[in-house]
């Protein structure tokens, strides 16, 4: 697996730097002017803290810059729909727009975001390393340039007194009502559960997904997701986990790594996190297809900037999500605010990523109407 | 007039000018009509351009399905000869059809939107599309079937074709058919299998749900509605302050709320464990369900009902209660024959609105119905925003507004739209 090594380099390197502080002007990362381009810009993101990270490491550096106005949207979300309503209504009004890689293929299939070419339109690494090559195999689309590798995994509280002691280690404690009895949160769609599941039926990492594209697999996953239905608290954004958890409301749930950072290291939550088979997922930028020219040019210049080596190793100082350029893993410092080590608390950290289930998109692009379709019967019911 | 009686008897009655009087008479009436309608043009284009329209639009997407024929349209004149009962894939005419059209639909970036259409009712399709797209340009002149069956084996399957020609027409039933559990199979229309049946139970539950909370709302509205419109002013308009104010909150900040009370850990649960009605184990599940539903919709949508009743009682005279009462009625038969036959009109006005309200709803259950009491609406909101399957949402909304003007039929029918008033 190329990805994995990629990101196993991450957190190994990025101990033995602190964070490196950058001089940002115009000249230091010799970005060349852009000629014809728009002055003011719309960028999409998921809000929150993660749009926090982003302002901080890519938007103030590129306006002080360039002096661009940028405007910040938090649609994320709902973007693939409100996408497409804008290209039927012949009025784009977003530059640039941050999406998961699952979107993102979506996006490109329906011809709703503009094709990139990694080797023109991004900067190289600092050693000279073409773009395509640093990032690799994690350029899943055409269309969608990645920033950050993030990762879906559970988080528990660390004061059940029925658990006696014991904390849950194994992925397959999420299926033991009997040793660690208690609600959990999982998220209310089958991605990610049923692959769980399979894996805690026996089933071979290596051919979850021969089984799974199965009638009988799917049905099999469920029935196996059959045996928690009643202890489970369905949640649908990654807010909820972390407040489901803090309210003691469960006992043990799933969501967006970044989220039980904040948890336990900004909240002081009694929880800890359980890395065991933690699903790697993407996330990254996609220019909108059918922008005016100046405004394209505009959203290529950003990105160019907001892409290079330095920028996403800056965007690790705020949030525990690790960059998805080889060539970023070495530059990765300290949180800004707390002062702590964030390779521990990167996803790709040797020691977290000791077994980790790699997400496969493809099968998913494919199957997600179908199974979506059986998985909503089965909760419903 | 004058003219008129000069001329004799036998014409017509005309005007000063020696117009005929009819003529004027409609004149004049059409002068007003159309004086009329200008005053009420601005709101009657705003209405028709910003809402009329688009929702004719989006409910034509139901039904629309020109996806395939435009993409394809070699192909599918081709397939007009191929049987899918034959149990074999299209021969090589078909397949050098599709070559051609999908040489054109790489360039233009369609063929990867009909993957994702032909997806909906075929899984797998769509990487199929993409795959095939990126390898067509390598393609050599000739043996196209064979040169497809290199890219894909998929291609050789008798299912991929037989929904492609399915879908061929401009007009599909698919998404109707999809909305209502069932699927064209081998042998035509038919229920899909147990496992994969969602859409009925919503409707279902939706319209179920809808009910309990506008029989609770009036349960629990009718009488703060009797207070409000008997109280003396000052109290009244303490009281309804108090309704207006939740009325006036957002919908989210409501719903959250509700949330930090009712869960397991929350304020209800922590005060019967406090004072010892249930133990800490025996902890009560009020959301996430159905009854989380249900109250935290009930609680939104009681000024819909508490209003209209209000105005209505506020207008029905206390002499017809004293009236009852001097002829020696009880209290329950004066309440019984006399009050509650006036305020139905008031229950008339509540329940419509808060029903329909409800049936549209899914914030609140999103955030609060677990798995069992979401409605057919998050189902639609889902399919809108999420799997971006338009056309099935489209035919969900439209099956849910035939709902919804039906069960405005049958109302008007039993109580009488013209018994509903809202003061």
């Amino acid at each position: 697996m190329k990805l994995k090594t990629i990101l196993m380099s991450t957190a190994a390197a990025g101990v033995m730097l602190g964070g490196a502080t950058v001089a940002v002007n115009s000249a230091s990362h010799g970005m060349a002017p852009c000629e014809g381009c728009a002055d003011e810009m719309t960028i999409v993101s998921w809000g929150g803290a993660y749009s926090k990270s982003q302002l901080k490491a890519y938007h103030e550096p590129y306006s002080e810059a360039t002096g661009v106005k940028i405007i910040n949207d938090e649609s994320s979300a709902e973007a693939v729909a409100k996408l497409r309503a804008m290209k039927e209504a012949n009025n784009v009004t977003w530059d640039v727009v941050d999406v998961v890689a699952a979107d993102a293929i979506r996006l490109c299939d329906e011809g709703l975001a503009e094709p990139i070419n990694p080797d023109t339109d991004l900067a190289d690494a600092p050693d000279g390393t073409k773009a395509s090559e640093d990032f690799g195999d994690m350029l899943v689309s055409e269309c969608f340039i990645p920033q950050i590798v993030y990762s879906t995994t559970f988080g528990y509280r660390t004061d059940v007194a029925e658990w006696n002691g014991k904390v849950p280690d194994d992925i397959c404690d999420i299926f033991d009502l009997e040793g660690f009895p208690g609600k959990r949160s999982l998220e209310k769609r089958p991605i990610n559960n049923l692959e769980w599941a399979l894996l805690c039926d026996g089933v071979a990492k290596d051919e979850v997904y021969d089984v799974l594209g199965t009638p009988e697999g799917v049905q099999k996953a469920l029935d196996k997701l059959a045996t928690i239905k009643d202890n489970v608290v369905w949640w649908s954004a990654g807010a909820e986990t972390p407040q489901l958890l803090a309210d003691g409301e469960v006992v043990i749930g799933s969501t967006y790594n970044g989220r039980l950072f904040s948890v336990i290291e900004e909240q002081k939550q009694p929880v800890a996190m359980l890395w065991d088979a933690q699903v790697f997922d993407l996330d990254g930028w996609i220019i909108p297809a059918g922008l005016s020219e100046e405004r394209k040019k505009r959203a290529m210049h950003y990105i160019k900037f907001a892409t290079d080596t330095q920028r996403l190793a800056d965007q690790a100082k705020y949030i525990s999500y690790g960059p998805a350029r080889a060539s970023s893993a070495p530059l990765v410092g300290q949180h800004a605010d707390l002062g702590i080590d964030m390779a521990p608390h990167m996803p790709t950290d040797p020691e977290n990523a000791k077994n980790t289930f790699l997400y496969n998109y493809e099968f998913w692009a494919d199957n997600r109407d179908d199974i979506n379709e059986k998985f909503q019967a089965w909760l419903a019911q | 007039m004058a003219e008129a009686a000069a001329q004799g008897t036998n014409s017509v009655l005309t005007t000063h000018d020696g117009q005929p009087l009819k003529v004027s008479l409609a004149r004049a009436l059409r002068r007003e009509k159309i004086r009329a309608l200008l005053l009420i043009a601005p709101l009657l284009i705003f209405i028709l351009i910003s809402f009329i329209l688009p929702i004719a639009d989006m409910l034509f997407r139901s039904v629309e399905n020109k996806i395939v024929a435009d993409t394809l349209p070699r192909t599918v004149v081709e397939l007009r000869d191929w049987d899918p009962d034959s149990g074999a894939a299209p021969g090589e005419e078909v397949f050098a059809a599709l070559y051609e059209d999908l040489k054109v639909a790489v360039a233009a970036r369609e063929h990867t939107k009909l993957g994702s259409r032909l997806n909906y009712s075929q899984p797998g399709v769509s990487s199929l599309f993409r795959k095939s797209g990126r390898r067509i340009k390598q393609m050599e002149e000739g043996n196209y079937k064979e040169q497809f069956l290199e890219i894909d084996e998929d291609w050789g399957k008798v299912e991929i074709w037989t929904t492609i020609k399915r879908l061929s027409p401009a007009i599909t039933d698919s998404y109707f058919l999809a909305s209502v559990d069932a699927e064209r199979g081998v042998d035509g229309i038919q229920r899909k299998p147990e496992n994969e049946r969602i859409y009925v139970l919503l409707f279902a539950r939706t319209i179920f749900l809808s009910l309990v909370i506008t029989v609770s709302c009036i349960l629990l509205g009718y009488p703060i509605a009797y207070l409000l419109a008997n109280l003396p002013v000052r109290t009244s308009n303490m009281l309804m302050i108090l309704v207006l104010l939740p009325f006036w909150t957002s919908l989210l900040v409501r719903t959250s709320a509700w949330k930090v009370l009712l869960q397991q850990q929350g304020v209800i649960n922590d005060v019967l464990v406090w004072i010892g009605l249930i133990d800490n184990a025996g902890r009560l599940v009020m959301i996430n369900n159905m009854t989380g539903t249900i109250i935290a919709m009930t609680h939104i949508l009681l000024p819909f009902m508490i209003l209209p009743l209000y105005s209505v009682m506020k207008t029905i005279s206390p002499t017809y209660v004293r009236a009852a009462k001097s002829m020696g009625a009880t209290d329950w038969t004066t309440f019984w024959k006399i009050y509650f036959p006036n305020t139905i009109p008031g229950i008339g006005a509540g329940s419509i609105l808060v029903f329909i309200l409800a049936i549209g709803y899914y914030i609140t259950p999103e955030l609060v119905g677990g798995t069992s009491g979401v409605f057919i609406s998050n189902r639609i909101a889902y399919h809108i925003s999420s799997s971006l399957n338009w056309g099935l949402a489209a035919a969900l909304g439209t099956i849910l507004l035939v709902l919804v003007l039906a069960l405005y039929w049958v109302y008007d029918r039993i109580v009488g739209i013209d018994n509903v008033k809202l003061g």
